[in-house]
């Protein structure tokens, strides 16, 4: 029965025969692991394109959403990241078994004729492969994949007259957008995986039309079928590669299970954002390293007319052959080649190992990729993309609005809120020692010194041109209206030191005589209450727990505050006294008053006239509202925070 | 094909000037088929040809009080509406510049933008200059090529800038032509 119906089928069609002439092929000289390149290229192929079809599925391509389905399927969807992880590595074993296969042809010279064409087609393979490569960065739209992309981008914009085109075709517009996305896919998962299933198929095609290589002369083997014989070698290979991908897919995560499993995704793209990690694919490092040594205006030689001419010289190689000593100087190009771009791509790791922006860059990219996961857990991705949960985050942007507007007099913690410690040149002037620099800068000397080291510590000039910390001319905000923040304040020893006034125009006002006159050991007691209430004003965060416990402590505190202390001589608290002249107690540290404080220190329930030269941020449109709503979350330490113990 | 009998000899005309005319019949039809299509999705693909760049106007980034008066420059977010293909955005991140101040108050601002291969510029303090995480270039304070040998073909490209209502900083945001010598928009 079967049998009959297979013989309807096969003189319909003639797909019998096919089968028969396709699978029982005679290989002269039996299997050969060497013959398993090709079919082991169009397994990768296979597998980019069973994964990339699955990815697709639950891919959407415009700035709004590419992060985002990605993402949801990283993170969200069941064994999403698996998926991922295999495409990402899939890409990789491609152009490494391509490569490969590159090699082993010529090596063993099955470029000889009549196999030029099929060595011709593996060869054009190459460009395709980097180009699905290119296109497929982009589409996860990251950071690293916004920006490592612009390279080739602009690179495509160099070649002669039609670059400027080209490039405005492939990003489909003037700027990158959702053309750029949509045109990428389009490429990555329609026009260039044609492409290359056509000429896969066209190499697979020619291979077995003129046998796998000439039969060796040397052995006595006796002749195979390709099934089973190649065919177990084949499947066994393929069966491997599969299993190493899974490796590089699963490993890191049993060695890592407490971060989230894998290939990296990192924030949102932004082109506002600054991104110093944006690096091509590995295999594509050589010629990242080679473009550095190409001065400006010669880079269409490193990127396009060398590649171009050694490309040439490659795909010579089968009449180049036919010339005595001709193969033997393919074997040598080859390998020199492949030497120079180990050597070139080693390099450029090497530099980046070394390039503190770059592993700087690579922390805060893993950093923020890290906050996006907690972010849109918590809060969800809005409709206008996840890019806006970052710019709206505290965490995120406080450090960054606080180093840029006020780290120029305030510090945080000892630096400008991202960790840096902030600094200027300074040209010395008549009568300046590295003493008296350091002295105005409350740093120790040896500091300064270490800051320039050119001069090798001489006695300084005028005129001379130094970098020097920038003064703390404002109080250290670490902790702001914190108990222990305060407990600083009231502190004869530390209140006119650089971390509180110290550096502003109250050092030697009446709110430091003050506390030096009444910071005894003996109203200690009577300072730790006044201390918790006045912190219990801001209603911290990290606070709520003690100002909960210590409730009576801070209703005493309230009455010192109002009486005995009598700071409402001078400040108003609880209620308003017309003739308070210094700022206002009532819900210290709190947002409300935080964002007051910052929008107009000038206001009269605050510094007033006396403000020594705070800006007023609001009034004087340095800062919008919800910058101004960021930086006082920050402050006060209020933003969201995962919980301690997974979920 | 040696099969078919020679009923073209049957007709008034020449059997080779037939079946020049009827190959050549077969040939512009079929192409016409195949490629009326393609050309009609090909036309729409390159509609990105056809936009023009609509001319930018200036945007407001910052005020001059955020400028530090030793000169030192400043990284800023350019916000600004946009139209993406279908979307309206407004306000929206486009792009970064820095600023800083000139002696005399004036002011200096840069694209962040490398002119090599569009990487995004780092300011480094204890270099007193910029310089490219991607290729290397090295640019001074102003902008001004540092060393012959760098990749970048050209000076950091710098922005026109206004002053409005004596504090807001207003900076015409474009992008360059990436890879050249000449500082050309991109239209």
């Amino acid at each position: 029965m079967m049998k009959r119906l297979l013989s309807w089928v096969d003189e319909r069609t003639g797909l019998g025969q096919f089968a028969q002439a396709f699978l029982f092929q005679n290989l002269p000289g039996g299997s050969r692991w060497r013959y398993v390149w090709g079919t082991l290229l169009l397994y990768v192929f296979f597998l980019q394109a069973v994964t990339g079809f699955f990815l697709w599925t639950a891919y959407s391509a415009s700035t709004q959403t590419s992060w985002e389905s990605i993402h949801y399927i990283q993170h969200e969807m069941t064994g999403g990241w698996i998926l991922r992880g295999l495409h990402h590595f899939g890409a990789q074993a491609f152009v490494v078994v391509l490569v490969l296969h590159l090699l082993q042809m010529v090596i063993y010279g099955v470029y000889r004729a009549p196999r030029e064409v099929n060595f011709w087609l593996v060869l054009a393979l190459l460009p395709l492969a980097v180009a699905m490569s290119a296109t497929g960065w982009l589409l996860p739209y990251d950071q690293h994949g916004f920006w490592a992309s612009r390279v080739p981008i602009g690179i495509m914009g160099v070649a002669p007259v039609i670059g400027p085109l080209l490039q405005k075709i492939a990003m489909g517009g003037l700027t990158f957008g959702h053309h750029t996305l949509t045109h990428f896919l389009a490429l990555h998962a329609g026009l260039l995986p044609l492409c290359v299933a056509l000429v896969l198929g066209a190499h697979y095609y020619l291979t077995r039309k003129h046998g796998f290589a000439d039969a060796s002369r040397d052995c006595a083997c006796p002749d195979e079928r390709y099934f089973p014989a190649q065919f177990l070698k084949d499947a066994a290979a393929c069966l491997a590669v599969f299993v190493v991908l899974l490796g590089f897919v699963l490993v890191p995560h049993w060695q890592n299970p407490a971060v989230a499993p894998g290939v990296h995704l990192g924030a949102p793209a932004d082109p506002s954002e600054q991104y110093s990690a944006a690096r091509p694919e590995w295999f594509m490092l050589f010629l990242f390293q080679f473009l550095k040594y190409f001065p400006g205006g010669t880079e269409v030689w490193g990127a396009i007319i060398i590649p171009g001419l050694v490309g040439a010289v490659v795909a010579l190689m089968p009449f180049v052959a036919q010339w005595k000593h001709g193969h033997r100087f393919n074997v040598l190009f080859l390998g020199t080649l492949m030497l120079a771009a180990v050597i070139l791509g080693r390099l450029a790791a090497i530099e980046d190992s070394k390039d503190e922006t770059y592993l700087a860059a690579k922390e805060q990219s893993r950093r923020s990729a890290e906050r996006m996961r907690q972010l849109v857990t918590e809060r969800g991705i809005p409709p206008s993309g996840g890019a806006a949960l970052l710019r709206d985050d505290p965490f995120t942007q406080g450090p960054r609005l606080f180093a840029k507007n006020c780290a120029i007099c305030h510090r945080f913690d000892g630096h400008d809120g991202t960790g840096h410690k902030p600094l200027n040149t300074y040209t010395v002037r008549a009568g300046d020692t590295w003493e008296s620099i350091a002295e105005f800068r409350f740093v120790p000397v040896a500091e300064v010194r270490d800051l320039n080291k050119g001069l090798n510590g001489q006695p300084l000039k005028a005129g001379d041109k130094i970098i020097v910390p920038v003064r703390p001319w404002a109080p250290d905000l670490k902790g702001f209206a914190s108990r222990e923040w305060l407990a600083g304040f009231f502190d004869p020893a530390r209140v006119d030191g650089p971390h509180y006034f110290g550096g502003t125009k109250f050092k030697d006002a009446k709110m430091v005589k003050w506390i030096k006159k009444n910071a005894t050991p003996e109203k200690a007691e009577d300072m730790r209450k006044v201390i918790a209430a006045l912190s219990a004003e801001a209603k911290l965060k990290a606070q709520a727990g003690p100002d909960q416990l210590d409730a009576a402590v801070i209703k005493e505190g309230r009455l010192l505050i109002t009486g005995d202390m009598a700071c409402i001589d001078c400040h108003s608290f609880a209620k308003k006294y017309p003739d308070a002249v210094a700022p206002d107690l009532t819900a210290y540290g709190s947002k409300a008053w935080l964002v007051r404080f910052i929008s107009n220190p000038n206001h009269l329930d605050f510094y007033g006239k006396r403000n020594d030269r705070m800006p007023a941020f609001a009034d004087k449109k340095i800062l919008d509202a919800k910058q101004i709503g960021l930086l006082a979350d920050w402050l006060r330490g209020d933003w969201y925070e995962p919980p301690k113990n997974g979920k | 094909m040696q099969k078919d009998p020679p009923a073209a000899a049957v007709s008034g005309s020449p059997p080779d000037r037939r079946g020049f005319l009827k190959q050549g019949c077969a040939a512009c039809l079929g192409l016409a088929a195949v490629g009326a299509p393609a050309a009609i999705g090909t036309r729409v693909f390159l509609d990105p040809l056809q936009r023009q760049k609509a001319a930018e106007s200036f945007v407001k980034v910052t005020t001059l009080d955020t400028l530090p008066e030793d000169g030192t420059p400043m990284q800023f977010p350019v916000l600004a509406d946009r139209r993406d293909a279908w979307t309206k955005f407004s306000q929206v991140p486009v792009g970064a510049v820095f600023l800083q101040r000139l002696p005399q108050d004036k002011l200096l601002c840069l694209s962040v933008v490398c002119p090599h291969a569009g990487c995004f510029v780092d300011y480094k303090e204890d270099e007193q200059g910029f310089l490219c995480p991607c290729h290397n270039s090295l640019f001074k304070k102003d902008g001004g090529l540092r060393d012959e040998q760098s990749p970048s073909p050209r000076a950091m490209d710098s922005l026109e800038t206004q002053v409005r209502n004596r504090n807001e900083i207003w900076v015409r945001f474009q992008d360059f032509q990436l890879g050249i010598t000449e500082k050309k928009p991109v239209t």
